[in-house]
C-alpha cells in the first residue's frame, strides 16, 4: 500500500471522499441557512429541525403512502416550505422590524418544538429508510468502496447549489430579492411586492433544509436528534463563510468537510474541533469572514 | 395558663413524632432525550412503576412514591439531580442510572449519605471493583458479562484480528479493554482503535479506519443509537463482506432500529428477552400496552431491582439504609427475570445471562421475534469472578 505523508493512500483519498460527501451536506444546509440571513436578516436557528422535518416527512411519506424517493425528494421540501411559509407569515413577519436576537430566540423555540415534538412519537432510535433501489449498491474504487447513493449525494448538492447561486446573483428574480432587502421601501414604490418576496425566500431557505434532510435520511438513520447534531456545524460554517455571501458559503461548506475528513485521518479525536477552530481564526483575522461582504 | 399551652406543645409533638413518617420516594434517573432513551428512558420509569403497583402501592403504611428525571448524559448534571434528590426531597433509593459516567458521580453521592442505589442499567465494571460502595448495587450487566460471550465466540471462529470503534468516555473505554483483554487471552490481537464521540450519526470515516486496518472483527464499544447508526452505515460501506462486526453490548430496542437485515446472524449476550418463557412473555405484553415496544434488560433490570428493594423494607420493617441493604443482600432475588440471583460482597447482583444470536428475516414469525436463544451462561461463569475484583469491601 502506498504511503503518503506518512498515511496510507487508500485511507487518506477514502477520507477525503467521505469529507466531500459530508462537505456537500454542510453546503446545502448552510446556503439555506445564508440565503435567509442574508436576504431576511434572520438568524434562522430552526433551521436544523427543520432539516430534521424534511427527513421525517420524507419517512412519513414513504411508510403510510407508500410514497418514493423520488417524489418525495420534490414533496417533502414542498410540505416543509409551505410550513415555513405560515411560520414566517403568522410569527416571524413581526419581528423584523426588531433586533436580531428576537428573530434567533423566536426560531430556537420553534427547534426546540418541533424536535420535541418528533421525539415524542418516534423516540431517538431512528428510522430506517432505505435509498431507492436505482441509486442501492456501490462501486469498488479501489481505494474504498463508495455507495452509489453517496456519490449521487454529492452530484445533487453541487447542481442545487450551484441552481441556487444562479438564481440570487444573477436573474431578476434574485436582485428584486437583494434589492428588497437592502432598501424595502424603495424597492416596494417600484410595484414590487417585497413582504411577499421576503416569505418566498424564507421558505425557499426552509425547503432547500427539508431537500437536505430528504437526501441525508438514506445516509444517516432518520432520528430526531439529526438536527441539534448538525446545526452548531452549519452556523460555524456559514460565519467562517460570510454571513450574506452564496458561493462563500457553499465554497466554505465544502472545505469543512473535506479539512474534518483530513483531521480524521491525522488525529482523530480533533476532527469535532477543528471546525471551530478555524472558525476563530478567520474571525479574528477576517470579521465578515472568508469571502464575506462588510456593509 | 402557661403549663396549659406547655402541654398541649409537647402533646402535639409526641401526636407528630408518632405519626407515620412521609413517603418511601424512589428516584429514577436516567437518560429520556438522547443516545439511551430507547434502551432505558421512560421505559425504566414505566418498570418501576409496574413494580410499585405489583407490590401495592404502600409499604409498612407509607405510600410509594416515584419520581423521575433526564440527565441527558451529562454526570454533572446527573450528580447534582441526585444530590438535589437525596439532600432535600428525600429521596431513598435511585435506579436505573443508564450513563457510566453518571453512575460512576451518583455511586460517590451515595456513598457519602448512606443512601442506596440500585443500578439497573450502565457497563463499568468500576462500580464492582475500585469504585464499589456498600449501598450500591449492580443489578442487571455489565460490561465484562455482556462482552465476554461474544467477544470469545468470534475469536473461536476465526475472527484473530480486531480493530475496536469505541465510544468516547469510561462506558466505552472500560468495555473496549475488557474486550481486549478476553480477545488477547483467547490468542487474538488487538489492532487498533477509533475513538469516537456520543452520539454520533456519521462513522463513515471510523469506519473507513477500520477497514483500512485490515482487521477480521470489528469490535464495536458502544451502544445505544450509535451502535445501530454504526451497523447501519457498515453495512452500506459493504464492509460487512470481508469484516464481521462484534456485537459487545446490544439491546432489543437496537435490533429494532437496525432491522433483521442488517443484524441477522449477531451474536450477543441478554440478562432478559421478553420471549423466554411464558412468565417473561406476560410481563412483556403488560408492558408493551403502554410503552409500544418490547421491554429492554435494563428495563427488567429496574423492576426486579424495585421489587426486591420494595421487599426487604418489608421485611425489615424500615427503610433505614443498612438494614435494608442487609435484607437485600440475605435474600435471593426471585422473580419473573431471574432465579436464584443473589448481591454479591462487591456489589454484584449475580444471575444468568443468556446467550442469543439475532434471527434472519426469514426465521423471524412475529413482531419484535428477534432473537434465538442459544444458551444459558449460569452466573458464576458469566460474572467476573469474586476472587478478581478490585473491590475493597471483599474480604479476601
Amino acid at each position: 500500500m502506498s504511503e503518503t505523508f506518512g498515511f496510507p493512500a487508500q485511507m487518506l483519498f477514502g477520507q477525503l471522499l467521505l469529507g466531500l460527501i459530508n462537505g456537500s451536506f454542510y453546503a446545502l444546509l448552510s446556503l439555506g441557512l445564508a440565503v435567509i440571513f442574508g436576504m431576511l436578516n434572520v438568524i434562522n436557528f430552526a433551521h436544523g429541525a427543520l432539516y430534521m422535518a424534511g427527513a421525517f416527512t420524507a419517512w412519513l411519506l414513504l411508510q403510510f403512502l407508500g410514497v418514493s424517493y423520488w417524489v418525495s425528494l420534490v414533496l417533502s421540501p414542498l410540505i416543509v416550505g409551505l410550513f415555513g411559509v405560515v411560520i414566517e407569515k403568522t410569527m416571524l413577519a413581526r419581528l423584523y422590524k426588531l433586533d436580531h436576537i428576537y428573530g434567533l430566540l423566536l426560531t430556537f423555540g420553534i427547534a426546540l418544538m418541533i424536535e420535541a415534538v418528533f421525539r415524542h412519537y418516534y423516540g431517538v432510535s431512528g428510522k430506517i429508510y432505505p435509498p431507492p433501489p436505482a441509486l442501492q449498491g456501490g462501486m469498488e474504487l479501489g481505494f474504498m468502496f463508495l455507495p452509489t447513493y453517496r456519490a449521487w449525494v454529492i452530484l445533487v448538492s453541487l447542481i442545487v447549489c450551484i441552481a441556487i447561486w444562479y438564481i440570487v446573483e444573477r436573474t431578476r428574480l434574485g436582485a428584486y430579492l437583494r434589492a428588497g432587502t437592502e432598501n424595502p421601501v424603495l424597492v416596494q414604490t417600484f410595484g414590487i411586492n417585497v413582504p411577499r418576496l421576503v416569505t418566498l425566500t424564507y421558505g425557499l431557505g426552509v425547503a432547500l433544509a427539508a431537500f437536505a434532510g430528504v437526501l441525508a435520511a438514506p445516509v444517516y438513520q432518520v432520528n430526531p436528534l439529526m438536527g441539534s447534531n448538525i446545526i452548531v456545524v452549519i452556523f460555524a460554517v456559514v460565519v467562517i463563510g460570510g454571513l450574506g455571501s452564496i458561493m462563500g458559503t457553499i465554497v466554505t461548506g465544502l472545505g469543512i468537510g473535506i479539512i474534518e475528513g483530513l483531521t480524521k485521518v491525522i488525529y482523530p479525536e480533533a476532527s469535532h474541533v477543528v471546525i471551530f477552530v478555524i472558525m476563530a481564526v478567520v474571525l479574528l483575522l477576517r470579521p465578515a469572514g472568508l469571502f464575506g461582504r462588510t456593509k | 395558663m402557661k403549663t396549659k399551652l406547655l402541654y398541649a406543645g409537647i402533646a402535639v409533638v409526641a401526636a407528630l413524632a408518632a405519626a407515620p413518617a412521609g413517603a418511601v420516594k424512589i428516584g429514577v434517573l436516567t437518560d429520556m432525550s438522547s443516545a439511551y432513551a430507547d434502551v432505558s428512558g421512560k421505559g425504566s420509569v414505566e418498570a418501576a412503576r409496574m413494580a410499585i403497583e405489583d407490590f401495592g402501592g404502600t409499604v409498612l403504611g407509607r405510600k410509594i412514591e416515584l419520581v423521575s428525571a433526564d440527565h441527558q448524559n451529562k454526570a454533572d448534571l446527573g450528580a447534582s439531580i441526585a444530590r438535589k434528590w437525596y439532600d432535600s426531597e428525600g429521596v431513598d433509593m435511585i435506579t436505573d442510572l443508564t450513563n457510566s459516567a453518571v453512575l460512576l458521580a451518583v455511586q460517590d453521592i451515595t456513598r457519602e449519605r448512606k443512601k442506596i442505589n440500585l443500578a439497573s442499567a450502565s457497563g463499568t465494571t468500576a462500580v464492582t471493583n475500585k469504585n464499589c460502595s456498600p449501598y450500591g448495587v449492580h443489578w442487571t450487566f455489565d460490561s465484562y458479562a455482556m462482552a465476554v460471550s461474544p467477544a470469545r465466540a468470534l475469536v473461536s471462529e476465526g475472527g484473530k484480528t480486531w480493530f475496536f470503534i469505541t465510544a468516547d468516555y469510561v462506558f466505552g473505554q472500560n468495555l473496549e479493554e475488557i474486550a481486549t483483554k478476553v480477545v488477547t487471552a483467547a490468542g487474538g490481537k488487538a489492532m487498533g482503535r477509533a475513538r469516537h464521540p456520543l452520539n454520533t450519526t456519521d462513522f463513515s470515516s471510523y469506519l473507513l479506519q477500520a477497514q483500512s486496518s485490515g482487521a477480521q472483527v470489528i469490535g464495536v464499544a458502544n451502544t445505544g443509537a450509535d451502535f445501530s447508526n454504526l451497523v447501519k452505515q457498515a453495512q452500506e460501506f459493504g464492509i460487512l463482506k470481508k469484516q464481521k462486526i462484534a456485537a459487545l453490548f446490544v439491546f432489543i430496542t437496537d435490533i429494532h432500529a437496525l432491522g433483521l437485515k442488517n443484524a441477522a446472524g449477531l451474536q450477543l449476550t441478554t440478562a432478559f428477552y421478553w420471549d423466554r418463557d411464558a412468565e417473561t412473555r406476560a410481563w412483556s405484553s403488560r408492558f408493551f400496552k403502554t410503552m409500544n415496544a418490547m421491554p429492554t434488560q435494563i428495563h427488567a433490570g429496574t423492576y426486579s431491582a424495585v421489587m426486591h428493594y420494595l421487599n426487604a423494607i418489608k421485611a425489615v420493617g424500615s427503610a433505614d439504609s443498612d438494614k435494608v441493604m442487609a435484607k437485600m443482600r440475605e435474600t435471593k432475588i426471585n422473580d419473573v427475570m431471574w432465579k436464584n440471583g443473589y448481591i454479591r460482597q462487591d456489589g454484584r447482583m449475580v444471575h444468568d445471562m443468556f446467550l442469543a444470536q439475532v434471527k434472519t428475516p426469514q426465521e423471524s414469525k412475529y413482531a419484535w421475534d428477534y432473537y434465538k436463544i442459544l444458551r444459558t451462561i449460569p452466573g458464576e461463569q458469566a460474572f467476573m469472578p469474586l476472587a478478581e475484583s478490585e473491590c475493597p469491601l471483599v474480604k479476601k
